[in-house]
């Protein structure tokens, strides 16, 4: 929970910037770095949490309902059938680069698919994944 | 003669503008920024001001999404889409919750359209108008400019 205040007081500095995505993943692992200690994040752990399937709405069961199972490609929206351009970095160079865009669609996000807010941990591992994924 | 035929040849082409519905040049970068995430920003011109009102401050419920923005670029967005919103008369009703897609405005244009093309995949809601009018986010909703062809495959 102190994390909270800790992560929004960093994204607020940074909230006139373009980032890189790296950047805005240090946000996370520095909040998460308090929880189990010594938190490293991973790829693994985030393209695991990508396409978990949580049973909380059955329209968008998991962030493959919109963003597909292969994140280098473009999605589309699980209701609207929106396009949607590519999440991974390799793909859309626009990805993970403002920090408050990053915040608005976890906190979005995370809510409508998980059903809770997303811990720093799992948005560091999250990012960790779209950045590297080729 | 020939210039009655000249100007009847012209005249006849004027239906075909009124598919022309350009997004206004006072659009706030937040509407795009916040409106066309998960659907096309569409223009303010579709429904009435009264129903923007009432699409706005509901957002929190916004067809089984929380949509909500924060209020500085609500406040902004809200303005914008009053000041630009159609002709009730016009457009008929949008239903409750307001949807362009209730109009008879809408329904009178897409009639000829069959209950499965908006069930296909490449379609999936009525809500997607760039599924078939690709040039829908530039106002440019032709019906010589549709790809429904593909569709009928």
């Amino acid at each position: 929970m102190r994390a909270i205040p800790a992560v929004a007081l960093l994204l607020a500095s940074l909230a006139c910037h373009a980032e890189t995505p790296q950047q805005i993943r240090q946000i996370y692992v520095s909040a998460a770095a308090g929880q189990p200690a010594g938190f490293t994040p991973s790829a693994q752990r985030g393209d695991a949490f990508f396409r978990q399937r949580f049973a909380i709405n059955d329209k968008m069961p998991g962030c493959t309902s919109c963003h597909t199972d292969s994140p280098l490609n473009a999605g589309q929206h699980a209701v609207t059938g929106k396009n949607i351009r590519p999440l991974a970095v390799a793909a859309n160079a626009e990805r993970f680069s403002d920090p408050a865009k990053v915040e608005k669609w976890f906190g979005r996000n995370c809510k409508e698919v998980v059903g809770r807010a997303c811990t720093p941990a799992e948005k560091a591992d999250f990012i960790t994944y779209l950045s590297e994924v080729r | 003669m020939k210039r009655i035929f000249l100007i009847a040849l012209l005249g006849s082409a004027f239906p075909a503008m009124a598919h022309r519905l350009p997004m206004p040049a006072n659009a706030p970068a937040s509407y795009q920024a916040e409106c066309s995430s998960c659907h096309m920003a569409y223009q303010p011109a579709l429904l009435p001001a009264n129903d923007w009102r009432k699409l706005m401050a509901g957002l929190n419920e916004h067809f089984g999404s929380d949509a909500t923005v924060d209020p500085k670029n609500g406040a902004e967005i809200n303005a914008f889409l009053e000041r630009n919103g159609g002709d009730p008369k016009r457009l008929g009703s949008a239903g409750t919750p307001p949807r362009i897609t209730q109009t008879r405005h809408f329904t009178h244009h897409h009639h000829e359209v069959p209950p499965k093309f908006w069930r296909d995949p490449r379609v999936k809601s009525a809500a997607n108008c760039e599924a078939c009018h690709s040039a829908a986010a530039k106002g440019n909703y032709s019906e010589h400019d549709i790809a429904i062809p593909e569709l009928r495959e």
